[in-house]
C-alpha cells in the first residue's frame, strides 16, 4: 500500500457504560476504497463522527497526511480535507444545488457573493466526475439519489480528498446504487481516498478495495475483498454464522383475498391502474419493484388507511368496498408498515401504549383503557419475539431499528394473522436481524396466512415467496412461479417488458 | 459543547424542573428589582405578603387563580394534541357575553339549582363554537389555526365591545360600555363569606383531576396524545384523526368559554372589555409552565396569580413598579422551557 492519506491511531470512545469505540486503528491509502463493515451499533458512526470532529475521542489521534487533527473540531476536519456525506442529508430544501453547496464556505463579512465563480467551480466538478446535477434546481424538487449527489458534490466543493459516506445506500434504489459506486470508483481512480459505511455485504464486495468489519466498538478483521467471501464476512460482522432460513414447500389453501381490476386514484393521480392478484393461505406473493412504483399505494389499500376507486376487492369471499383500519385488524390482517419510524410505531410513546395502539378495543371496556392486560401484552411480545433493550413501559424511541420491527412483527403475528401484510419488512435491519424477520414470516406462512411481500430486495423475495408479480408504474405483472424466476427474469418484469408482451397479445 | 437525549427521565427531575425554573427567573429578576433601587428579598417577601398575608389577600390570589387554571388548561389540553390554540382569550369572552346574554334576556327567573348549570354549559358551548370555525378551516383547508386562532381574538373582543355599547349594553351603567349584569340566581355561590372567592376554584380543579383522568386513562387520552406525537402513525394505528381533533378542539374551547363565564358569574356579574386581564394569553404561559400537565397548570396558575396579586403589595409598599410581575412570569416561562429542555437533554463535551 501507498503512504496513508489518514491514520485512525487507536481511538475509544464511551457512551455512559457502553464502550462505542475500543482501540479502533484505521488506514487509508490516496485512491483506495475502503469499507466499514458492521451491524447496527457496532460503532461505525461514532468512528465516523470522531473522524470529522463531532466528537472527542477519549483516547488515541487522527492523522492526516501524517498531521495530527485537533480532536472535536469540525472546521478543522473539512480545513484538512475530510468530506461527509450524512445518511440524512444536511441540507436545506428550500434552496437551490448552487446555494446547497456554497453554504458555509463564504464570508458573512464579504459584501458581494461569488456566485459566478462559485457557478464555474460546481460545474467543473460536476463534469470532472460525471456528477450530473442542474445548479439552479430547487433541492427539494430533486430525487432523493439527486439530492446525495448535491451532498458529494458540496464535499468536492470543500476540497474533500478524503470522502465518509455513512450508509449511502440505505436510502437508494438499486439501480441508483449501482450508479453511485461507478461514481465512487471513479472517484477513487482520480486519486481520492473513500471509506463507506455499510451493513450490506453484496456492496462492499463489489465496491470496496479493502474492508474493516466492526463488531461490538472493537475492529475484528481487516480483509481484501479479494481475499474473502460474503460468507466470511458475514460471519466476522455477526460473530457466528448467520444463515437465512429457508422456504419449506407448501400447498397453498383456499384463496383469502382477490382484487380484480382494482384501482387507486389520490391526489389527482391514478396510482394503481386495473391490478389483478389473489393471496392464498399458506402461500407468500411477493411483489417486486423500483420503489415509488405504486407499491405504498397497494400496502395502504390493504392496511386500511386508503380507498380504492374502482373494481373488486373480495376478503374471506366477501365483497369490500371501504376498508377502514379497524375492519382491517378485525378482519386478522397484520400490518407491517414500509417505514417503521413514521408509521410503525410513535417513538415517544412507550412499547405497551404501541403494542395496543391498533387493537386499543380489544384493551378498553367503556373508553378506558386496561392497562395491566395491555402491559401483559406487551411483555409477552417482548418475550415471544425477543424485543431487546426495553422493558413494556419505556419510551419505543430508545430501541433499535431490529428491535422495533420485531415489536411491530410481534404485536401482528401474536394473534395469528391469516392475512400478513409485510411492506419492506427487512430494509435497514443487519444481517442478524433480517434472519429473524424471514424466520417470523416463514413461520406465519407454515401456520396457514397468506402473506403479501413487498420489497426490493430480490433475494429476499426470491427467498421467501411463492409466486412473484412486479409492479410497475401502478400496473401489476401477471404472476410467475418462484421456480421460474431468476434475476434476469425478475430484472426484465421489473423493467416492465410483460406489458409489451400484453400489447402485442391484444 | 453537544446535546445528547436522556434516556429516562427521573420522578425527582420532573419535579425539580419547574422549581428550579422558577428560582432562576426570580435571581434574573432579582437584578431588575436592585436597578430600581429596592431590596430584593425584602421585595419578594412582599409579594408573599401581598398574596397570602391576609384573609382578603388570599381569597383574592385564589379569585385571581380561577379564570387562569382554566385557560391553562385549555391550552394544555390543546397542545397535547399539536391543536395550536391561541384563541382562549376570545372564546373566554364568547363564553363571557353568551352567559350575560342568556341570563339577562331568558334565564333570569329560573331558580339557582338550574340556572348555574344551563349558563355555565352554554359559556363552554360559546367557546367551542368558536373554536370550531378554525379547526374546520384548519381541517378542510390545511389554514394554519396558529394565525386564525390568534386573530379571531381581535374579532371576538370588537364583536363582544359592540355589543356591550349596543344591543347588550346596561342601561343603569352610566353611559359606560358593559353588558346588562346577569340575575342575581346566576351568581356562583362563595366559597368564604365576605370575600370574592367563589366555587369556580373547585371547578377548576375538578376539572384538573377529570382531563388528568382522561389524558392517563383513557381511550380518548391516549388516542389524542398519538395524534399529536406523530400524527400518521397515529392514522395507520387506525386512530380518527379528525374526530379526535374535533373532540380535543371543544374541550380546549370549552374550558376557555367557561372561564368566562366563571368570571362573569362569579365575581363581576357583567361583561366588560376589561373582563379578561390577558387570561386567555396567560393561560399559554401556565399551560407550558406546567409541562402541558393537567395537575400542574393548577400549581401553575397558582404561582402566576400569586405573581401578578402580590405584585401590586409589593409596588405599593416598596414604590417599585408592579409590571414586575409580569417580567417574572416571562421569564419563569424562558426558564422553564430550558429547564424542560435539559430534562430531556444532557450537556456532553
Amino acid at each position: 500500500m501507498n503512504k496513508p492519506v489518514l491514520d485512525i491511531i487507536r481511538v475509544s470512545k464511551r457512551f455512559g457504560s457502553t464502550l462505542a469505540n475500543d482501540d479502533i486503528s484505521l488506514s487509508l491509502g490516496k485512491g483506495e476504497i475502503v469499507a466499514l463493515l458492521g451491524e447496527n451499533g457496532a460503532g461505525k458512526t461514532t468512528l465516523m463522527s470522531i473522524l470529522f470532529g463531532h466528537y472527542v475521542p477519549d483516547t488515541g489521534r487522527v492523522l492526516i497526511d501524517g498531521q495530527q487533527l485537533p480532536p472535536g473540531k469540525p472546521r478543522a476536519a473539512i480545513r484538512a480535507g475530510i468530506g461527509m456525506v450524512h445518511q440524512h442529508f444536511a441540507l436545506a430544501p428550500n434552496l437551490t444545488v448552487l446555494d446547497n453547496v456554497t453554504t458555509g464556505t463564504e464570508s458573512l463579512w464579504s459584501p458581494r457573493s461569488r456566485r459566478l465563480e462559485a457557478r464555474t467551480k460546481l460545474m467543473a466538478i460536476s463534469q470532472r466526475f460525471g456528477l450530473k446535477v442542474d445548479p439552479d434546481a430547487r433541492l427539494g424538487d430533486l430525487s432523493v439519489g439527486e439530492q446525495q449527489r448535491v451532498e458529494i458534490l458540496k464535499a468536492l466543493y470543500n476540497e474533500a480528498r478524503i470522502l465518509v459516506l455513512d450508509e449511502p445506500t440505505a436510502v437508494l434504489t438499486q439501480i441508483e446504487s449501482e450508479r453511485l459506486f461507478t461514481t465512487l470508483k471513479d472517484m477513487a481512480a482520480q486519486g481520492l481516498s473513500l471509506i463507506f459505511i455499510s451493513h450490506k455485504l453484496d456492496e462492499v464486495m463489489s465496491a470496496a478495495d479493502r474492508v474493516v468489519v466492526l463488531r461490538g466498538g472493537r475492529h475484528v478483521a481487516e480483509r481484501r475483498t479479494t481475499e474473502t467471501t460474503k460468507a466470511e464476512l458475514a460471519e466476522l460482522m455477526v460473530g457466528r454464522t448467520v444463515t437465512r432460513p429457508v422456504r419449506a414447500p407448501s400447498t397453498p389453501g383456499e384463496r383469502v383475498l382477490e382484487a380484480v381490476g382494482v384501482s387507486v386514484r389520490a391526489g389527482g393521480v391514478d396510482r394503481l391502474k386495473s391490478v389483478d392478484f389473489h393471496l392464498c393461505a399458506g402461500e407468500v406473493l411477493g411483489i417486486i419493484g423500483v420503489s415509488g412504483n405504486g407499491q405504498a399505494t397497494l400496502a395502504q389499500l390493504l392496511s386500511g388507511t386508503l380507498a380504492k376507486s374502482g373494481g373488486d376487492i373480495r376478503l374471506f369471499g366477501k365483497e369490500v368496498n371501504r376498508l377502514s383500519v379497524e375492519d382491517a385488524v378485525a378482519a386478522g390482517i397484520g400490518r407491517i408498515p414500509e417505514d417503521r419510524n413514521r408509521e410503525g410505531a410513535i417513538g415517544e410513546m412507550t412499547i405497551w401504549e404501541n403494542a395496543i395502539l391498533e387493537r386499543l378495543g380489544s384493551f378498553a371496556s367503556r373508553g378506558l383503557v386496561d392497562r395491566k392486560a395491555a402491559i401483559a401484552f406487551a411483555q409477552t411480545i417482548i418475550d415471544q419475539f425477543d424485543v431487546r433493550g426495553g422493558t413494556p413501559t419505556s419510551r419505543t424511541r430508545l430501541l433499535s431499528g431490529g428491535n422495533m420491527q420485531k415489536l411491530i412483527l410481534g404485536r401482528n403475528l401474536i394473534n395469528r394473522p391469516r392475512i400478513l401484510l409485510a411492506a419492506q419488512p427487512a430494509r435497514g435491519l443487519d444481517e442478524g436481524a433480517v434472519a429473524a424477520v424471514h424466520e417470523r414470516i416463514l413461520d406465519a406462512r407454515r401456520q396457514g396466512a397468506a402473506v403479501l411481500l413487498i420489497s426490493e430486495d430480490l433475494d429476499e423475495v426470491m427467498a421467501l415467496a411463492d409466486r412473484i408479480q412486479a409492479i410497475v408504474g401502478g400496473r401489476l405483472s401477471p404472476p410467475i412461479g418462484s421456480e421460474e424466476a431468476s434475476a434476469r427474469r425478475l430484472g426484465l418484469m421489473m423493467a416492465g417488458e410483460w406489458m409489451q408482451e400484453a400489447a402485442h397479445a391484444v | 459543547m453537544r446535546f445528547e437525549r436522556r434516556e429516562h427521565r427521573s420522578v425527582a427531575l420532573v419535579i425539580a424542573t419547574p422549581l428550579i425554573a422558577i428560582a432562576s427567573a426570580l435571581a434574573i429578576a432579582g437584578v431588575l428589582i436592585v436597578i430600581a433601587g429596592a431590596p430584593v428579598l425584602e421585595a419578594y417577601w412582599r409579594i408573599l405578603q401581598g398574596a397570602f398575608g391576609s384573609r382578603l389577600a388570599a381569597t383574592e390570589t385564589l379569585t385571581r387563580a380561577t379564570p387562569l387554571i382554566l385557560t391553562g388548561l385549555a391550552a394544555a389540553v390543546a397542545f397535547r394534541a399539536r391543536l395550536w390554540n391561541i384563541g382562549a382569550e376570545g372564546q373566554l369572552y364568547f363564553g363571557a357575553i353568551t352567559v350575560a346574554w342568556a341570563s339577562s334576556r331568558f334565564l333570569g327567573d329560573m331558580p339557582s339549582i338550574l340556572q348555574i348549570p344551563l349558563l355555565l354549559m352554554l359559556g363552554a358551548l360559546a367557546g367551542m363554537a368558536l373554536l370550531l370555525v378554525p379547526l374546520w378551516m384548519r381541517l378542510r383547508f390545511s389554514v394554519d389555526e396558529v394565525v386564525t386562532t390568534l386573530l379571531l381574538n381581535f374579532v371576538a373582543v370588537l364583536i363582544v365591545s359592540m355589543l356591550i355599547d349596543t344591543v347588550l349594553k346596561d342601561p343603569m351603567a352610566f353611559g359606560w360600555p358593559q353588558s346588562q349584569p346577569v340575575a342575581d340566581a346566576a351568581m356562583l355561590p362563595k366559597i368564604l363569606a365576605r370575600s370574592r372567592l367563589h366555587i369556580g376554584l373547585l371547578i377548576a380543579v375538578v376539572l384538573a383531576l377529570v382531563l388528568a383522568f382522561v389524558e392517563a386513562r383513557t381511550v380518548f387520552g391516549l388516542q389524542s396524545r398519538a395524534a399529536g406525537l406523530n400524527p400518521q402513525g397515529a392514522a395507520y394505528a387506525g386512530v380518527p384523526l379528525k374526530r379526535t381533533l374535533v373532540i380535543v378542539a371543544c374541550i380546549s374551547g370549552g374550558l376557555a368559554g367557561l372561564a368566562g363565564a366563571v368570571e362573569v358569574m362569579g365575581v363581576q356579574g357583567y361583561v366588560t372589555t376589561e373582563l379578561s386581564r390577558g387570561y386567555g394569553y396567560s393561560g399559554i404561559v401556565v399551560a407550558m409552565l406546567a409541562n402541558l400537565n393537567p395537575f400542574g397548570v393548577v400549581l401553575a396558575g397558582l404561582f402566576t396569580a400569586t405573581m401578578f396579586v402580590g405584585a401590586d403589595g409589593m409596588s405599593r409598599s416598596l414604590g417599585i413598579p408592579s409590571y414586575i410581575a409580569d417580567v417574572i412570569v416571562a421569564l419563569s416561562l424562558l426558564t422553564m422551557l430550558i429547564a424542560v429542555f435539559f430534562t430531556q437533554y444532557r450537556i456532553r463535551r
